[in-house]
């Protein structure tokens, strides 16, 4: 038995076994995403930080790891925002919730951004597509928390103008004085004014002070790299650079294996990496995710 | 008592008290292979036999294990059960063995599996020694897996007309206490035993062109090798080698819901790492694709990855890997190729 816990203990604990939440808000964000608001029965908080995610239950469908978008320093609740997946059971069942209706929830599992070390220094951070996600909990939180930080930049981008997630969020992100934020998609439609090509293209132009800035970049896999490309130009040592990997979390106890990168449990000991902990996994790391040779 | 001796005229009787503890399963003949299943006479064993095509994984970690069951609504979780029978297995080879304490290290671990250790509790474990190789397949001198090393209650070694039995545990002791018929060691049987132990080291030399510390430097060094690359070709991914292995225990969730479609039950299933959609995301993405990383997966969990976690190697020479391989993957061919490769002879 593990020396710190009891053996009695452990057989009472039942890792599977979800916690009973409520939907308390729910609508969509575009025609694939939608947002849930979501309240624990037990009235206890959640209890995450940034970064870390959930394994949410539909009973009869299954469980689907998801990442939290709501920062602690909002209380009462905590929030998600869920593609929907044709091809799988338990998002387009979670889509046709509404307000009030029960799910399972486990967790929080994984590691999250490492806010003790951020703090205090500059922040950039890089959102690719459904990258912003998870990046809402930090932004959250460094926002409520925003003397704790320097100077705070906000880079975000997806395929078009109706993918972007949380538009009247970024209105008012965009507005504000103490951040800097810019968005740009890869294709415009006829009312888009924004900037238009890759998210790569906006990191030359951020004005950086090298070492005590922070990267933190979450985004689909073949984003990393060239990302990854262009904050090496920029000299931010490879210890301040995070970055989120998806991965099929399956248990989020470090058990069922299919999270697995190398020797590491992404399930536990990420999701949240840095650049140096990605070296230890070359070779299994997506060739995105690696930094670029 | 430490060391018994029982006449093999005696096993049936003892065999008998047995039963009164729990079930027993032990390894029995199916047609041309072995297999673990209920015993109820001593004499349906084989207990001279090649490693059953499962291990007795099955009994600690079933292919399906109930979680909890539900109903979808009103949502309601209801708890698993955890109260398990008493059982015994019987006839259990020291591989074996040893990848039931390979499980033990992995469900103890922070946070500690409650279904794996309530089951656990309730197991009796009766080993028999084995005195030579069971096929060509194994490679259980190279682990050191042919000596026994603890992790069971009681250890039989065939000694002729009786077998030694080497009591290790409480709940060994309990199994032979006023047993009249198991009377301690004497000299004579010993000197006998020890003659019989010297023979079987003879018998048992390191299939490996080298000794453990090597091999798991050349796997440090060799994830790019090419080896894995010919792996890979020749894998069909059937993944038969993952489900034979008694230290494989990645598994999936599943959902499975009664006719009325409210009642249901969460269970875990064994799963595979050669599987192709293993490492696979909703959005598509495959985080491992091919045959030849995902084999080489499946190596590095045996001789590297739990070697840095545990200080443990988690192959235990039982040979099934390769005694079910369709594609005649030989593990002890693909470490020698490693080790060749190392030095300059591949």
């Amino acid at each position: 038995m593990s020396a710190d816990q009891d053996p009695k203990d452990i057989l009472k604990n039942m890792p599977y076994e979800p916690m009973q939440a409520k939907i308390i808000e729910s609508h969509p964000l575009t025609e694939w995403e939608r947002f849930f608001r979501i309240k624990l029965d037990n009235k206890k908080e959640l209890g995450h930080m940034p970064g870390q995610f959930v394994q949410v239950s539909l009973f009869g469908q299954g469980e689907a790891p998801i990442s939290i978008c709501s920062s602690p320093t909002e209380k009462g609740f905590f929030d998600l925002t869920v593609r929907r997946i044709d091809s799988g059971s338990v998002t387009p069942a979670l889509h046709r919730l509404k307000k009030g209706d029960v799910v399972g929830i486990r967790g929080p599992f994984g590691s999250s951004f490492p806010l003790d070390k951020m703090q205090g220094n500059d922040i950039l951070i890089v959102a690719g597509g459904l990258g912003i996600v998870p990046l809402r909990s930090l932004i959250h939180y460094i926002l409520d928390k925003r003397k704790d930080f320097g100077q705070v930049h906000i880079l975000c981008g997806c395929k078009t103008p109706k993918d972007m997630l949380y538009g009247d969020e970024i209105s008012t992100w965009e507005k504000r004085a103490d951040i800097s934020f810019q968005c740009t998609v890869d294709r415009a439609d006829p009312d888009w004014k924004g900037n238009v090509g890759l998210i790569t293209g906006l990191i030359p132009g951020v004005t950086l002070s090298l070492k005590k800035t922070y990267a933190v970049v979450v985004g689909p896999p073949v984003m990393y790299k060239f990302v990854i490309i262009e904050l090496i130009k920029k000299n931010i040592p490879e210890n301040q650079i995070i970055v989120s990997l998806e991965r099929k979390m399956r248990c989020g106890l470090g058990k069922c294996g299919h999270c697995q990168i190398r020797n590491v449990y992404v399930c536990q000991k990420g999701p949240v990496f840095t650049l140096v902990d990605l070296k230890e996994m070359e070779g299994e790391c997506h060739e995105g995710e690696c930094r670029a040779k | 008592m430490k060391h018994g001796i029982i006449l093999k005229s005696d096993m049936d009787q003892w065999f008998d008290s047995l039963k009164k503890r729990g079930k027993v399963y032990g390894p029995k003949k199916k047609e041309s292979a072995f297999v673990f299943g209920l015993v109820h006479a001593f004499k349906e064993m084989s207990l001279s036999y090649i490693p059953t095509i499962l291990p007795p994984k099955k009994y600690y970690l079933p292919p399906k294990e109930s979680l909890f069951k539900f109903k979808i609504k009103p949502y309601e979780a209801a708890k698993a059960t955890t109260a398990f029978e008493e059982f015994i297995l019987f006839g259990v080879h020291t591989c074996d063995i040893a990848g039931i304490q390979c499980m033990d290290v992995i469900f103890n671990e922070n946070p500690a599996d409650p279904n794996y250790l309530s089951r656990k509790e309730k197991i009796t474990i009766i080993g028999i020694e084995c005195l030579d190789y069971c096929d060509s397949y194994a490679t259980c001198a190279s682990v050191g897996t042919h000596i026994h090393k603890g992790g069971y209650d009681i250890m039989l070694t065939d000694l002729g007309t009786a077998y030694l039995v080497h009591i290790n545990s409480e709940k060994g002791e309990h199994l032979i206490k006023g047993k009249k018929y198991i009377r301690e060691l004497d000299l004579e049987t010993r000197k006998k035993w020890d003659k019989i132990i010297e023979e079987k080291n003879k018998k048992f030399k390191n299939e490996f062109k080298a000794e453990l510390p090597e091999v798991s430097k050349v796997f440090e060094e060799g994830f790019f090798s090419p080896v894995w690359e010919d792996v890979g070709k020749r894998c069909v991914g059937c993944t038969n080698c993952t489900a034979v292995c008694p230290t494989c225990y990645c598994f999936d969730v599943i959902d499975d819901v009664s006719l009325n479609l409210s009642d249901g039950e969460r269970s875990r299933v064994w799963s595979y790492c050669q599987m192709d959609d293993f490492a696979r995301v909703a959005t598509g993405e495959d985080f491992r694709p091919g045959r030849g990383p995902r084999q080489r997966h499946r190596y590095f969990r045996k001789f590297k990855y739990s070697v840095l976690k545990y200080n443990k190697y988690f192959c235990t020479g039982c040979g099934r890997c390769t005694r079910t391989c369709m594609a005649k993957i030989s593990l002890k061919e693909t470490v020698n190729g490693l080790l060749d490769e190392k030095r300059g002879k591949g």
